[in-house]
C-alpha cells in the first residue's frame, strides 16, 4: 500500500496528484513526494525493517512507489565499515565509511535511485528511459533496464572515462555522447524531455528517483545501532544526495527509530568546481555557476539543481564544505586504497581529501563520529590515477631476477 | 529583435500549447515583458515578486547561460535562439 498522498511544490507548496512532473507550474520549483507520515509510522517499525530484504527495499514504505518493487531487489544494504587504519592516519576517534563502491549492480549509489525510478516508471506505464548523465547513472540505467527490459536513451558528455562508457556500452543502450559539459548535455535532455515522453529519471521521474538516495542515510542509521552520526561528510554535484541523507535522517527521527539527530552534514567539492562549497564558505546565498575543470567527473556539475537546497542542508545542520585539488583528489585515493583496502572513484578521493581539510581546519572534532560516504568505484575512473601508482616491476621468468628486484625494488609499506 | 523562444512543458498552457514562440526584445528583460504581453501571466511564473528571473530558472542564448553572459542585460540579436528551462538534477 502507498504512503504517498501526493506531490507538492518545494517553494511555494502548491499541490499536485502523483504524476511523472518533476517542476511547479506556477513558479518553476521542484515537486517532491508528500507522504503520510502518521500512517507510516503505525505500519513501520525498527523490527519489520530489521526483518526486511537485504536491500533498500526495507524501507519501501518510505519509498514512493504504489505496488511492490520490481528492480534493483539487490540493491543496497551496503556495508558500513568501521575504520582502524584511516581513523588513525586522520587521528579520529570513531570513523566509519557507507561504502557503495560495491553497490549491486553498477558500483555506485546510483543504483538505488534508479531501482526506485524504474519501479515508478513502470508505474506510470513507461516503455523507455532515458538520462542525463556524468556516467555512473548512465550505467545504472543501462543495467537496470537491461534487465527490465526497457527500451534505453542515455546522454553523457563526450569527454568521460573509458570505465564509464565501457560499463553502460555492455548493455547495448543508445548511447549518445555529447559534445560539450554535463551541464549542457542536461539542458539538451531536459528539451527533448518535453519532445519525448519517455522516462527521463533524473527529469520526469526526479521527484521519485531522488527519494532513492535517502536509502543511504537510512543505512547508516540503521547500521549504526538505530543512531545518527555526529558528521557526515558528502561529495555535492547536483546536490540532491546530500538533502537526501539530511531528509532520511530527520524522517527516521520523526518516526522515533532514531532518538536524536545532533548530525552535521558536510559538503564535499572539487576546487575546479565548487559552486556550492564555495557559497558556503563565502556565506553567500546565491549559488554562482561555474564552467567545471576537474578530474572529478562525476562531480562537474557547474550549474546544480538542488545546489541551493545543498546549502540550506549544511548551515540547517550546523555543518560547512571543503574543496579538493585534482593532486589532492588522487591522494585522496590512494590514502583511502592503503588505509582501508578500497578503491573508489574521483568523488570518493574528493570526499576523503575534504574529511582531511575540514579535520585540519577544525571544523570537525576529532572526537566525535564521522561518517565518510563513499558512493562510487575506483575501476571506473582508472585514468584519474594511473600516471600516480608506479608501475608494475618487469622481470625475467628466473628467481634471480626476482631476488634481484627484492635487494632494490620492494615497496616498504 | 526577433528571437525564437523555446517554450518549456509546464509554461505551454500559457502560450496556448505552443513549444516555440517568437519575440521581441532588446534584451532578455525586455523579451521577458513582452513574451508577458503577448503571453499574459507567465512573467509571474519565470520571474520572482522583485521581477528577477527565479534561481530555479535557467535560461540561455544559444546555448550559453545568461548568467554567464550579463544576466538579464543580455542583449538579443535578430535569430537568437532562447531556451527557458527549469533546474534538472542530476550527479550526486
Amino acid at each position: 500500500m502507498s504512503h504517498v498522498k501526493g506531490m507538492r511544490c518545494k517553494e511555494c507548496g502548491r499541490e499536485y496528484p502523483k504524476s511523472p512532473i518533476y517542476v511547479c507550474e506556477y513558479c518553476f520549483g521542484a515537486l517532491e513526494v508528500n507522504y503520510n507520515y502518521e500512517a507510516i509510522g503505525k505500519s513501520l517499525s525498527r523490527k519489520k525493517i530489521e526483518n526486511g530484504p537485504k536491500s533498500i527495499w526495507r524501507y519501501k514504505e518510505l519509498l514512493p512507489i504504489d505496488g511492490e518493487p520490481t528492480d534493483g531487489l539487490n540493491t543496497g544494504f551496503t556495508p558500513l565499515i568501521k575504520s582502524r587504519n584511516l581513523a588513525k592516519e586522520l587521528g579520529v576517534k570513531e570513523l566509519y565509511i557507507k561504502d557503495d563502491s560495491v553497490s549491486h549492480p553498477t558500483l555506485s549509489f546510483k543504483d538505488r535511485v534508479v531501482a526506485v525510478a524504474l519501479s515508478k516508471a513502470k508505474e506510470f506505464g513507461f516503455d523507455t528511459v532515458a538520462c542525463a548523465s556524468t556516467g555512473n547513472l548512465a550505467n545504472s540505467v543501462c543495467a537496470h533496464s537491461a534487465l527490465a527490459g526497457l527500451k534505453r536513451f542515455v546522454f553523457i558528455p563526450a569527454d568521460l572515462e573509458m570505465g564509464k562508457i565501457v560499463a553502460s556500452l555492455i548493455y547495448e543502450p543508445n548511447l549518445i555522447a555529447i559534445e560539450g559539459t554535463y551541464d549542457e548535455v542536461n539542458r539538451l535532455c531536459a528539451e527533448i524531455a518535453s519532445k519525448h515522453k519517455w522516462a527521463f529519471v533524473n527529469i520526469n521521474i526526479r521527484p521519485f528517483y531522488a527519494e532513492g538516495s535517502k536509502t543511504y542515510g537510512y543505512e547508516i542509521a540503521e547500521q549504526l545501532g538505530w543512531r545518527a552520526p555526529q558528521n557526515i561528510i558528502v561529495p555535492v554535484a547536483g546536490g540532491s544526495l546530500i538533502s537526501k541523507i539530511w531528509k532520511a535522517l530527520n524522517e527516521f527521527h520523526k518516526l522515533g527509530f532514531v532518538s536524536e539527530v545532533k548530525t552535521k552534514i558536510y559538503a564535499a567539492q572539487a576546487e575546479g568546481c565548487s559552486p556550492v562549497v564555495t557559497a558556503i564558505r563565502e556565506k553567500s546565498d546565491i549559488i554562482r555557476p561555474v564552467k567545471p575543470k576537474t578530474i572529478a567527473k562525476s562531480l562537474a556539475i557547474g550549474n546544480p539543481a538542488d545546489g541551493y537546497y545543498a546549502m540550506q542542508t549544511v548551515r540547517e545542520s550546523g555543518g560547512y564544505g571543503a574543496y579538493a585539488s585534482d593532486s589532492e583528489i588522487v591522494d585522496g585515493i590512494k590514502l583511502l586504497a592503503r588505509t582501508e583496502g578500497i578503491f573508489t572513484e574521483t568523488a570518493g578521493g574528493v570526499t576523503v581529501a575534504a574529511t582531511k581539510k575540514l579535520l585540519e581546519e577544525g571544523r570537525i572534532s576529532r572526537n566525535e563520529s564521522i561518517v565518510i560516504c563513499i558512493t562510487g568505484n575506483g575501476l571506473k575512473t582508472q585514468e584519474a590515477v594511473y600516471d600516480h601508482i608506479g608501475k608494475p616491476y618487469k622481470i625475467k621468468p628466473s628467481l634471480e631476477a626476482f631476488e634481484e628486484y627484492l635487494k632494490k625494488g620492494v615497496v616498504q609499506r | 529583435m526577433s528571437a525564437r523562444v523555446r517554450i518549456p512543458t509546464p509554461l505551454q498552457k500559457v502560450t496556448g500549447n505552443q513549444a516555440e514562440v517568437d519575440c521581441e526584445g532588446s534584451n532578455v528583460r525586455e523579451l521577458i515583458t513582452n513574451l508577458d504581453n503577448k503571453y499574459k501571466g507567465i512573467k509571474d511564473r519565470i520571474c520572482d515578486e522583485n521581477g528577477k528571473v527565479r534561481r530555479f530558472v535557467n535560461i540561455y542564448i544559444n546555448e550559453e547561460d545568461i548568467r554567464f553572459l550579463k544576466g538579464e542585460d543580455t542583449g538579443i540579436k535578430d535569430g537568437d535562439e532562447v531556451s527557458i528551462i527549469p533546474a534538472i538534477a542530476g550527479g550526486y
